[in-house]
């Protein structure tokens, strides 16, 4: 094994989908090749074509998808040509796939053991019960906590990152010599996105895996791989090592990308606050909300928010992270008072509305709008977008029919969007556009306070930046109070003023965004911080900036 | 477990109890009691004395509530009054004509669950387009053909061109295919479009792909993943057609002049015989109760994620939980913007 061979070749590989407006060409044209031990990233946005091409790899195409020419050369074998029975050998065998979302890529009802053990029954490897004793070791080295009682676990018992050990389990377990990893860990908390690309970057350093990893994320990219491999609109528009893409990018795309993606050191985007003294837009002291768990599970109850407090001065920005669970949406909601505290207060704009009821809590709601994570989900895909905005005008009896229209038509306006789209369903528009839809209803009625629940998560980066940028300018311009809810560090701190660090409920920290990223006072912040990728010491991303304003002020770290 | 069972257990009871209710207080707001239906009519040769003698006699002359107490102790102890028509107690009359069709709706029920579950699975397993399709085609059409009909024409077919089954009658095993064969008919229908409908549903989730990268065949991938997924809602819409072959049952019987429950139905509605009626409301209840009750046991066992109370967790997750569900990964597939699936 001196040299190191060539596991996987793919040569001018074209995808194209049939739609009912004719074919859609997904991936044009890629060539790329993988060796041993070698983990190369694909990284692109969505509609890329890199999700495309991995399914290429293994042949798991959507049924509308055809492969129009090109080859995909498998260690000697034809996989674009292969027929299902040579596929079948194939798979789990020599390449092993990582899908996207480990809460759904795993059948519900059997027990993770035997899910494992298939692999090596498929392929005729092990009897029944030997393949039982391998998948609990294939557990155990994909780092799965007491294994053998995983094995006999469903996977609903387990936790998102479990189920993507389970699934790298499966993925590696018949040692293949080729390993495709689909987005592996985008649907997972930060933390445990390093700790699953960590092992499974030992993992592959072991046996000399060769890996294809498929990322949206140029911080995974640059941290993980050797080489990097950049699409776009279905082509590979730069490929190399990590130092020569992401240090001195030479297509537009990928500098456009780089400028965009969220790092610790790109331009501030918040503005500079009016007045740090300003009154308080939103204030809540002790708040406390308890769940009571079922009985089957021993009853008791759950303290999802425990005695947090925190203070948002007009016109500022304070962001609220933390990790699913931490009882950040749960304490948005009763700063909305969409949920009723078990104790403590919420005041807005001075005034205790903990207790407001009927007409008057109505009237507080004019007060405070949101703004939710998907813009896909959140807007009623049977209405027009110009009803969309002015419904809030409509349910507050705001002006007449054409005073209405004047105001949507400001609106757009004012989240750059054409007048056109007014008549337009959300169906027809893109995910950012979306977004700056759901942005004018919330400002439709002209809220004091807007609460931001994790409001570009399911955005592309480029996207993203833009949608801050909006969001940027709105404060500035109209002086309206965000609340933004967020796991994503990097981009809270792109936008607030201040952060409140919660994790179990509780407030572990909290201040100004520079104070806190610059100098973490708690091991739990400082951890968050470490987990962003991007930041792994070995490979900093030296010129992340480059194609932006081109300063990178504060949070060096 | 038994938690979980003898909350089912009192649901059950509470069922029964609101159908037995509802029967009653629907067939007294009907015009005529039993004893005018009895001896009425334009029969004259009873005083309106002498029927109002009979109406306390049966205690039709109490008011509604005493009237219902007392039907209802008696309904406890199993006994569910006598006809109207010809005296004879609702249970043995019912007793009679129960077995005749259980023979026939529980030999439907089994071909039902084979041809559909069968045509289903074959529909959405095969590479064939045209035999897909073709398969695919067949429940509405079963659905929408009338039992009556279908009946009429194996009778004309079966009977009669061929003289493989006899035309009517309850005499043997030969004499329960047809019947069946009709009342199996629109319910393999809905459990084939079901079950099809599920699995074809079943087949795009992702863990099928999973199944797939660990390089299953087809025949495993449906066999073995899909087909326990996707049994969960073919189940219960079974539950349902449980229920309904008793209704289906009233027209088969009566095409093929067998005696049952049907006819027993059909007769006493026209009769106007209440205490039958009522009776085999109560019989049909407590069928459709039991079927369902049956079915909530068996879902645990199908899924695991139906926790009924006796399911302890093994050991919490240690790791933080992912992301709610609703949390889109960014592309799923790279189906580009108007790609259709």
């Amino acid at each position: 094994m001196t040299a190191n061979e060539r596991l996987l070749t793919v040569t001018d590989l074209a995808v194209s989908y049939r739609t009912r407006r004719g074919d859609v060409h997904a991936v044009r044209d890629v060539s790329l090749h993988v060796d041993e031990g070698e983990t190369v990233a694909v990284v692109g946005e969505s509609g890329s074509g890199k999700s495309t091409t991995a399914a290429a790899v293994v042949r798991l195409l959507a049924p509308a998808a055809r492969i129009e020419r090109g080859t995909i050369d498998l260690l000697g074998r034809d996989v674009a040509g292969a027929s299902p029975r040579e596929l079948q050998a194939v798979r789990g065998l020599l390449v092993g796939l990582v899908p996207q979302d480990p809460t759904v890529s795993l059948n519900p009802v059997k027990r993770i053991g035997d899910q494992v053990a298939e692999v090596l029954r498929i392929h005729g490897l092990a009897d029944r019960r030997i393949a039982g004793i391998e998948a609990i070791e294939a557990l155990r080295r994909a780092g799965l906590p007491e294994p053998e009682v995983r094995a006999r676990q469903y996977p609903h018992e387990l936790s998102g990152g479990m189920r993507q050990r389970v699934l790298i389990a499966i993925a590696l377990v018949a040692k293949p010599r080729l390993l495709v990893a689909d987005e592996p860990t985008s649907a997972l908390d930060v933390t445990v996105q390093r700790q699953i690309l960590d092992h499974l970057d030992t993992l592959t350093n072991e046996t000399g895996t060769g890996v294809l990893l498929i990322t949206h994320d140029l911080g995974v990219a640059a941290d993980r791989a050797d080489r990097i491999v950049v699409m776009s609109q279905g082509r590979v528009v730069e490929a190399g090592t990590p130092d020569e893409v992401l240090g001195s990018p030479r297509e537009a795309y990928t500098k456009a990308l780089l400028a965009a993606a969220p790092s610790l050191r790109g331009a501030r985007r918040a503005p500079t606050p009016v007045a740090i003294d300003a009154p308080a837009a939103l204030e809540v002291r002790g708040l406390v909300k308890d769940f009571p768990l079922p009985r089957s599970s021993g009853g008791g109850t759950l303290r999802a928010v425990d005695d947090v407090s925190f203070r948002v001065p007009r016109g500022r920005t304070l962001a609220i992270v933390g990790e699913s669970g931490s009882g950040k949406s749960t304490t948005a909601r009763l700063a909305l008072r969409l949920a009723e505290p078990t104790a403590g207060q919420v005041l807005v704009g001075g005034d205790d509305v903990s207790h407001t009821r009927g007409s008057a809590l109505r009237a507080l709601r004019r007060q405070m709008q949101v703004v939710y994570q998907n813009p896909y989900s959140s807007l009623d895909p049977r209405w027009s977008v110009g009803q969309i905005i002015s419904e809030p005008l409509r349910a507050f009896r705001v002006g007449d029919r054409a005073s209405r229209a004047a105001r949507t038509a400001e609106l757009l306006d004012l989240v750059a969007l054409p007048a056109s789209v007014v008549h337009r369903r959300p169906a027809e528009l893109s995910g950012g556009q979306r977004q700056r839809v759901a942005i004018a209803r919330a400002l439709s009625v002209r809220p004091d306070l807007v609460v931001l629940d994790e409001p570009v998560s399911a955005l592309d980066v480029s996207v993203q930046a833009q949608i801050l940028d909006l969001l940027a300018d709105l404060q500035s311009e109209l002086g309206v109070t965000y609340l933004f809810i967020s796991h994503d560090l990097a981009v809270v701190r792109q936008v607030a003023h201040e952060v409140v660090v919660l994790q179990n409920g509780r407030v572990v920290e909290s201040g100004d965004v520079e104070e806190v990223f610059a100098r973490p006072q708690h091991a739990y912040t400082a951890e968050l911080l470490a987990a962003i990728p991007g930041t792994a010491a070995h490979r900093p991303l030296v010129s992340a900036s480059a194609g932006s304003s081109g300063t990178s002020r504060g949070g060096e770290r | 477990m038994t938690r979980y069972l003898a909350r089912r257990l009192l649901l059950a009871l509470g069922v029964l109890w609101a159908a037995y209710t509802v029967t009653f207080l629907i067939l007294f707001a009907l015009p005529g009691d039993p004893v005018s239906i009895m001896y009425g009519g334009d029969s004259s040769d009873i005083t309106p004395e002498q029927l109002d003698a009979l109406r306390a006699q049966y205690g039709l002359d109490q008011p509604l509530p005493v009237q219902y107490v007392t039907q209802l102790g008696h309904a406890l102890q199993g006994d569910l009054g006598n006809s109207v028509v010809n005296g004879q107690p609702v249970t043995r009359l019912i007793a009679d004509a129960l077995p005749p069709t259980a023979q026939i709706a529980g030999s439907a029920l089994v071909l039902a669950i084979l041809v559909g579950g069968g045509l289903a699975v074959v529909a959405t397993a095969t590479r064939s387009r045209r035999l897909s399709g073709f398969l695919l085609s067949l429940p509405p059409l079963g659905v929408a053909i009338p039992s009556f009909w279908f009946g009429l024409t194996l009778v004309q077919w079966f009977s009669f061109e061929i003289p493989l089954f006899p035309a009517l009658g309850n005499q043997g095993f030969a004499s329960v295919v047809l019947p069946a064969i009709t009342l199996a008919l629109p319910t393999s229908a809905l459990i084939a479009q079901m079950l099809s409908r599920s699995l074809l549903h079943t087949l795009r989730e992702p863990y099928v792909d999973t199944a797939l990268a660990k390089g299953a065949g087809r025949t495993r991938v449906h066999l073995r993943h899909a087909l326990r997924n996707a049994a969960l809602p073919a189940l219960t819409v079974t539950g349902l057609v449980i229920g309904g072959l008793l209704s289906g049952a009233v027209v088969t019987e009566t095409v093929f002049s067998r005696a049952g429950l049907g006819r027993l139905t059909a007769t006493s509605v026209a009769a106007q015989d209440i205490p039958v009626v009522q009776g085999v409301v109560l019989v049909a209840a407590t069928v459709y109760v039991l079927v369902n009750l049956l079915i909530d046991i068996i879902y645990p066992l199908l899924d695991p994620r139906i926790v009924t109370g006796a399911r302890r967790r093994v050991a919490p997750p240690t790791t933080p939980t992912a992301r709610p569900a609703s949390v889109p990964a960014p592309d799923r597939v790279a189906v580009p913007a108007g790609g259709s699936r």
